[in-house]
């Protein structure tokens, strides 16, 4: 059994993506329960490959007994060994919570199709983050952003056209990273990244090889929402339903950000992505001034929803200026900052997506005095923007600070600047909403006519389900693990990641 | 000229891609988008096939009956064109029908809402 779990987090969900429509065609509220059983197994079967991961080293699975070079395999290491656990924890506490929204927003007739979308949706990134391969990566690329695009098309009023303008560029992203794949095969005839990675340092300096890190580079880039390619990422996430919206905010875009560790550390060779061509100045500029038009953007937007994915787009930042610093705080900076930001953007969107479900408010203004009403998903809400922003101990702060530790070995003043100034630029949008909730009185229209020291007693406590303020909890708890124990996360997986001989 | 002719297969792709790329972005109607979007798939498919053939090579198939025990070293590669990239795009043109299929159902979608394909259209509408 542990020897099969890599392939067991991709085929329960498969299997059973075929089987809830089918049985949802006789009974409908099946399709949420399959799905929720599969994607635990699914997490169960990811913690078991971690574990075989730490315990016994990289696994190389082999689909089907093929050896590598012609055979797919699937590649588990200590890098993506966290990101699978990351990514199926995530999708099981958004499933979980998932419920009533989704029950209140999709139609019913649609519901085993969502679910079936949904579960195809996990496995595709499940895959993206597994495989050894670059043409099945590029397969598993298409199959989550196939999903996506019909899992956003179900929102609200906008959808359908943000929904069109996401599939216009992310097919334009996935032939951008195939054409890069092509380039690849001419020069080397394979596609296993294993493979590459040993033949292709002897031809470093063929125009052929360039071409192809400059498509891989723009196809992720686009995947992920970095900054010039992020058009089609705040209407995707503004218009989706609330539980896409916490499903894709902190999986997809993560998932894309270890595709681009990925490429850039063990198909090529860091010495490659930084020192003959120079990738590192470029991407280190590209990051910043995309961390700061993030934060920028997200302080003039009113929905929540909308501020949230301009914060992304800044944090997607963070993440590859810590690839482009180059050195070893950088790199170990970035990796952290996928756990963290994770996290941190998973909690925001399932509090959201409880305070729409609970009052139906998207606006920030209407935030007032909602610490009241809900106490427990606001004081989770203070947790995530704290991390969000940089306060210790939560995970933000470490995976910040690294990254500052960085940009000072690596000498670029300029970058730390920025690194602060955003964390500034992150507190006056949070700070913003936490003063609404918190220090600003609620006048609702109930208590209208009633005297202004009275309202106090009228506001009843309306938290939200059960089904939704625990998983918010586990997740606000996990913001603080990340933060408290991110030594011990770095020593156990993340150190790996660092090329040998790198300061 | 020699430059020109003696690739003339990439040549040909990389013009059609751009073609495909230029309606994406530049048309304001959703359709041609589509087309676009399909013309620039293409491109890549037909990339992809020039660069498995082979000046005066066959299909990939041993000419021999299959019991016919043959040593791999007599087999000459040269005689054979790479059926890999070929291969690869069968997966290639079926995420591409499907990608076609999920735009079009949502421009379906979209003319039921708003009664039009124009981008400026809708744009006006949404605000």
């Amino acid at each position: 059994m542990m020897q099969q779990a890599p392939a067991f987090t991709i085929v329960i969900l498969l299997l059973t993506s075929f089987w809830v429509p089918i049985i949802g065609m006789i009974k409908k509220e099946s399709a949420y329960y399959l799905s929720l059983i599969a994607i635990f197994f699914s997490f169960l079967a990811a913690c078991a490959t971690l574990y075989t991961v730490i315990t016994s080293g990289p696994i190389h699975y082999r689909m089907g007994g093929w050896p590598p070079p012609w055979g797919i395999e699937f590649v588990v290491d200590y890098l993506n060994g966290g990101v699978v656990v990351l990514i199926s924890l995530i999708s099981l506490l958004t499933t979980i919570s998932a419920k009533k929204s989704v029950e209140q927003e999709i139609h019913r007739s649609k519901w085993p199709l969502f679910w079936s979308l949904y579960l195809l949706l996990i496995l595709s990134l499940l895959g993206m983050t597994e495989t050894g391969d670059m043409f099945n990566m590029y397969v598993y690329l298409e199959v989550s952003s196939l999903t996506a695009y019909g899992l956003i098309a179900m929102g609200e009023r906008g959808a359908l056209l943000a929904s069109f303008n996401y599939v216009i560029l992310g097919s334009v992203g996935a032939s951008f990273y195939l054409l890069g794949v092509g380039y690849l095969y001419i020069a080397t005839g394979s596609l296993n990244m294993a493979d590459l990675n040993k033949i292709l340092p002897a031809i470093y300096h063929s125009k052929v090889i360039f071409t192809a890190f400059a498509f891989f580079i723009v196809g992720i880039g686009l995947k992920m929402g970095l900054f010039p390619l992020h058009m089609w990422l705040p209407d995707a996430y503004t218009h989706a339903p609330s539980a896409i919206s916490t499903l894709i905010a902190p999986t997809m875009t993560k998932v894309s950000a270890y595709v681009f560790f990925r490429i850039i550390l063990s198909v090529f060779n860091p010495q490659f992505s930084w020192e003959v061509i120079p990738a590192a100045t470029l991407l280190r500029w590209i990051a910043a001034v995309g961390i700061i038009y993030g934060s920028i953007m997200a302080i003039a937007q009113k929905d929540i929803k909308r501020m949230l994915a301009y914060s992304s787009i800044s944090q997607i930042g963070y993440i590859v200026l810590g690839i482009a610093l180059a050195n070893q705080m950088g790199l170990i900076g970035g990796a952290l900052h996928i756990f963290s930001h994770a996290f941190a953007k998973g909690c925001l969107f399932m509090i959201v997506m409880a305070v729409i479900y609970k009052t139906g408010i998207r606006n920030i203004d209407d935030f007032k005095g909602l610490n009241k009403k809900m106490p427990f998903t606001m004081a989770a809400f203070c947790l995530a923007a704290f991390s969000m922003i940089g306060v210790p101990p939560t995970a933000g702060f470490f995976s910040k600070w690294y990254l500052v530790l960085g940009t000072v070995s690596g000498r670029h003043w300029f970058l730390t600047a920025v690194i602060l100034m955003s964390s500034l630029l992150n507190a006056v949008y949070f700070f913003r909403i936490i003063e609404k909730i918190y220090f600003s009185s609620f006048v609702g229209l109930v208590n209208g006519g009633h005297g202004h020291h009275e309202h106090h007693e009228v506001v009843a406590v309306a938290e939200a389900p059960l089904g939704m303020l625990v998983p918010i909890l586990i997740m606000a708890a996990g913001i603080l693990a990340v933060g408290l124990f991110n030594t011990q996360i770095i020593h156990l997986l993340l150190q790996f990641i660092v090329p040998k001989g790198l300061a | 000229m020699e430059f020109i002719l003696s690739k003339f297969n990439y040549w040909i792709y990389i013009i059609m891609m751009m073609i495909g790329f230029y309606a994406m972005i530049a048309k304001r109607n959703l359709v041609k988008k589509v087309i676009g979007m399909n013309i620039f798939q293409t491109a890549i498919i037909l990339f992809y096939v020039s660069i498995g053939a082979k000046k005066g090579a066959t299909i990939p198939i041993l000419e021999a009956a299959h019991h016919a025990k043959i040593p791999p070293e007599s087999i000459e590669v040269a005689k054979y064109i790479n059926p890999l990239p070929h291969v690869l795009m069968l997966t290639a043109i079926v995420v591409g029908v499907s990608v076609t299929g999920v735009a079009l159902a949502l421009i379906i979608l979209i003319y039921r809402r708003y009664h039009t394909v124009e981008e400026d259209e809708i744009l006006r509408q949404l605000s």
